[in-house]
């Protein structure tokens, strides 16, 4: 195996053949913010919080091939702006009523807020109407918190083997529908243990009567800065798939 | 306690089929040889029977195709034209592209909900007739135009509404509508290279067969053809990597793919339709021969589902291809030399037009353009290699396989060679269909279709740029002004911002949802836009608007949301004081309609008084 680098914010790093620029960031202890990305599944490249520039172009770090001698930048002024207007963006397009969401607090869209300096929701809000579906004794599914990154799709079609979700739908009117004749929870395959149900990065898909066992004030996010407890998890999840 | 019965029930569970639906269903899912990947066309014909796509039938077709439910409903409710809820027995839809606009389509549309008695989007009561606006029906030189069941109707005019109407409400068959409301006209004002050379059928692969498959890449090389779908990428290089590309273990049989893009979704674009009803014998002959130079046995024609009209014709006439040996096994006597083509059509998704999207469409799936490398030279339909051209790029292929690579590169600029085939729409006395040599002003276009007192114009469609009258000195080419044919002309008597909310809002309807900078931003942009025109725009607004549109374009996942603000950039770089002229005195106007939010209570209330409105205040 020959040694391949490339250069994040003029750091030199290390990747292996066939990495993307987010695997190769991981590994070498680099935060790139993101969102549909999860070390464990297929490379998605929808929410575009991973945008980074790659030789003055900018590109989803998520899905982007590293290549030798790529100049990458990351965190500078105006990516973060950008990934600030982006998650604005998703805040503004959903129903997200932070203080009364169980999720608080170990939400990744919240915790990408904090990191990005976001001190208001920029644009204006529109007020979707979403379905909330509480059919499922264990498994509760609000919309509402919704941010279309389809890690859930990807978890029950990859590792459960069972398509309980789809998106549905097109541009602005895109929503998670699951997959049964009634369009419940209660009428698919689902079940609590899946691992669709704990893939989640926002409080879209909830296990019930588990709520507010930690106290909010003491969850993930309210003490540690996403870039830290992200790294900690996928450098492992990496660690794991690559052998070391 | 959770009663799931109790919960269906309020669901309001669906009818189920009875066993004369069912069986029109499988009839239709065995005509697609139950192939999921057939998706698309069979979701067409189950609106064309049910008028929508029944939630019963969705079970049903995921248990005869094999695949999920929830693939279907995604599938169903993607598409413009199939619905889940059922259309009326006529189903009629205006064009809303700017072009139509001006030829009058929203009054006529007006005109025509007033004697239906419906609004746009509604179906009428008795079930008979639905009708609602659509993306540009490619019908812009002779509009306003429509579709009446899927099929085109040109040329609308209140005496034509009056007409269609009383046939409607006598319940008259499509079929038996007079024939010249669907007259569609090819209006060729200059025919160049392409339109003029004559290509006799067969004898560009008989050329071929006679001098080999490298010898006609080396030609089609050697011509700098490129693609005239829009991004303009050498046809030689496509399909050389295309036949480079491994398709899979060594001692499988090669299995790539020739895929015709005939999704002309972009507004003002009309060329293609007009090539596939005059030249299609030409435009499968490019397909053949790339066929024969990349190693592919099965061709596909994406047609687009406004062009539902085109597909009998098409195929007629791949039939009288099969007929003469131009198509099938060992074409022209040459042994191992198989290649069909097959015609499938979309259901209206501007989206399809880009082609990973269009080759997921293909595939029976949800327009989404696929994340890129790989390139579907190398993963592409089925994941083989394959090449997309567009309509135009096989066209000029087939000729180049006859006449060589250098008649062709003797034409146009050093980087642009040959013709381009342009649509012209919009203000002028000849529109119509003009090729001419890459290299030729803007101006001489001008003059040649007789466009007086212009303000501007805009090329490549919505996604291309507007360019004023200061730059008719501007040529066409890929060194100044590329464009895949649109060419769309105003004259002083046009609003521009209403031609960029036009475009706007098309994006909005058109965006995929993939991504968020596009699925939000279009959106975002629109209503910024429709604010601005509503003459509630202050001056934060335009810096608002300026900052999503770069957010837009610079972070979109493909070519729609990175081009979706460009008639905003293009028109705020060229007429800033237009847009000032429409702002409000101040800092800040909340985007956020305090008295229209008060509107569902005004009504719950019974009341319309002047308490019960509120007049914003603005921030000075
Ligand atoms: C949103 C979008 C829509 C497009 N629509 C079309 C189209 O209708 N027809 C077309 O030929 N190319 C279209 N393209 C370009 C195609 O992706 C592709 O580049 C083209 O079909 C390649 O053929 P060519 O090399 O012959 O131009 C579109 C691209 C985008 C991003
Ligand atoms: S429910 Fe959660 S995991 Fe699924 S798409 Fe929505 S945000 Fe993503
Ligand atoms: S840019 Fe728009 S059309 Fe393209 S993938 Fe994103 S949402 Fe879809
Ligand atoms: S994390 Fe890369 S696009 Fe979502």
């Amino acid at each position: 195996m020959t040694a391949h680098t490339i250069t994040i914010d003029g750091q030199q790093v290390p990747f292996i053949e066939g990495q993307t620029i987010i695997e190769a960031a991981t590994a070498a202890g680099v935060y790139i913010p993101h969102l549909c990305h999860n070390p464990e599944f297929t490379p998605h490249g929808s929410c575009k919080l991973c945008t980074v520039k790659v030789n003055g172009r900018n590109c989803s770090a998520c899905t982007f091939p590293a290549v030798d001698g790529q100049e990458v930048l990351n965190d500078t002024e105006e990516l973060n702006e950008t990934r600030r207007a982006i998650t604005q963006m998703l805040f503004v397009e959903g129903n997200h009523f932070c203080p009364s969401c169980e999720k608080s607090g170990n939400c990744q869209l919240q915790a990408v807020g904090y990191f990005l300096n976001m001190l208001d929701a920029h644009f204006p809000f529109f007020y979707p109407s979403r379905e909330v579906d509480a059919s499922h004794p264990e498994v509760m599914l609000d919309r509402d918190r919704c941010i279309l990154c389809e890690l859930c799709v990807r978890a029950s079609r990859d590792v459960d083997g069972k398509n309980v979700f789809a998106l549905s739908g097109r541009g602005i009117h895109t929503h998670l529908i699951v997959n049964s004749t009634s369009g419940k929870l209660a009428d698919t395959e689902i079940s609590v243990d899946d691992k669709a149900v704990h893939v989640c990065p926002v409080g879209a898909i909830l296990v019930k009567r588990t709520g507010f066992e930690v106290p909010i004030g003491q969850r993930i996010y309210d003490h540690q800065d996403i870039s830290e407890v992200s790294l900690a998890m996928e450098e492992s999840v990496a660690g794991e798939s690559h052998g070391g | 306690m959770y009663n799931r019965e109790h919960l269906l029930e309020a669901a309001g569970t669906p009818m189920p089929l009875t066993e004369t639906e069912q069986s029109v269903l499988m009839r239709i899912v065995d005509r697609h040889a139950a192939d999921a990947t057939q998706l698309v066309q069979i979701l067409r014909e189950v609106q064309a029977s049910f008028r929508h796509i029944p939630a019963d039938a969705m079970d049903s077709l995921a248990a005869a195709l094999g695949i999920e439910r929830a693939q279907v409903q995604a599938v169903a409710e993607f598409y413009t034209f199939f619905s889940t809820k059922p259309r009326g027995r006529y189903d009629i839809l205006i064009s809303d592209s700017i072009t139509d606009h001006m030829l009058g389509s929203r009054e006529i549309a007006a005109y025509l909900s007033e004697r239906l008695g419906i609004q746009p989007g509604e179906t009428r009561s008795d079930g008979q007739v639905s009708f609602d606006y659509t993306s540009c029906t490619g019908m812009c030189e002779q509009g306003p135009a429509g579709l009446v069941n899927g099929l085109t109707l040109t040329q609308l005019t209140r005496e034509r509404i009056d007409r269609i109407v009383d046939l409607v409400n006598a319940g008259t068959p499509v079929t038996q509508w007079p024939r010249e409301f669907f007259a569609v006209k090819d209006n060729i004002r200059r025919a160049d290279l392409i339109l003029k050379t004559e290509l006799k059928p067969g004898s560009a692969l008989k050329w071929s067969n006679t001098r080999g498959a490298d010898s006609t890449l080396a030609e089609i090389e050697k011509s700098g053809l490129r693609g005239r779908g829009g991004a303009g990428f050498s046809t030689g290089m496509k399909w050389k990597f295309c036949r480079q590309a491994k398709s899979g273990p060594a001692d499988a049989p090669a299995e790539r793919y020739v895929v015709c893009n005939a999704d002309e979704g972009e507004p003002g674009t009309f060329k293609d339709r007009v090539l596939l009803q005059s030249y299609a014998d030409q435009v499968f002959e490019g397909m053949t021969l790339c066929g024969r130079v990349i190693g592919a046995r099965q061709g596909y024609l994406y047609l687009r589902g406004e062009y539902l009209y085109l597909g009998d014709h098409l195929d007629r006439v791949l039939q009288e291809r099969r007929r003469n040996h131009l198509l099938g096994s060992n074409i022209l006597g040459e042994p191992g030399f198989d290649f069909d083509i097959e015609v499938r059509i979309g259901a209206g998704a501007y989206i399809c037009g880009e082609e990973s999207a269009l080759i997921e469409s293909l595939e029976g799936k949800r327009g989404v353009p696929r994340n890129r490398p790989p390139y579907p030279v190398t993963h592409g339909y089925r994941n083989k290699p394959t090449v997309v051209n567009n309509v135009e790029t096989f066209a000029a292929a087939a000729l180049i396989g006859l006449k060589g690579g250098a008649w062709f590169a003797d034409v146009g600029t050093e980087k642009s060679k040959g013709t381009k085939i342009l649509s012209i729409s919009g203000d002028c006395a000849k529109p119509g269909i003009y090729e001419y040599p890459f290299g030729t002003s803007i101006r001489k276009i001008l003059d040649d279709c007789g466009a007086t007192n212009t303000l501007g114009l805009q090329i490549g469609g919505p996604s291309g740029i507007f360019i004023s009258d200061r730059e008719f000195d501007r040529v066409l080419g890929f060194e100044d002004l590329p464009t895949g044919g649109s060419f769309m002309i105003f004259d002083r008597t046009r609003d521009i911002l209403e031609i960029v909310r036009n475009f706007t809002h098309f994006f909005a309807h058109e965006s995929c949802g993939f991504c968020t900078p596009c699925r939000v931003g279009t959106s975002l942009l629109r209503n910024q836009l429709d604010k601005l025109c509503a003459g509630h725009g202050a001056k934060g607004d335009l810096v608002e608007l300026t900052h999503i549109s770069k957010l837009v374009k610079n972070t979109s996942h493909c070519g729609l949301g990175q081009t979706a603000a460009n008639p905003i950039l293009s028109t705020l770089e060229r007429y800033p004081e237009l847009y000032e002229q429409r702002l409000r005195a101040k800092a800040f106007e909340p985007g956020f309609d305090l008295d229209g939010a008060l509107e569902v209570a005004r009504r719950m209330a019974g009341r319309d008084d002047a308490h019960a409105h509120l007049e914003q205040e603005a921030v000075l």
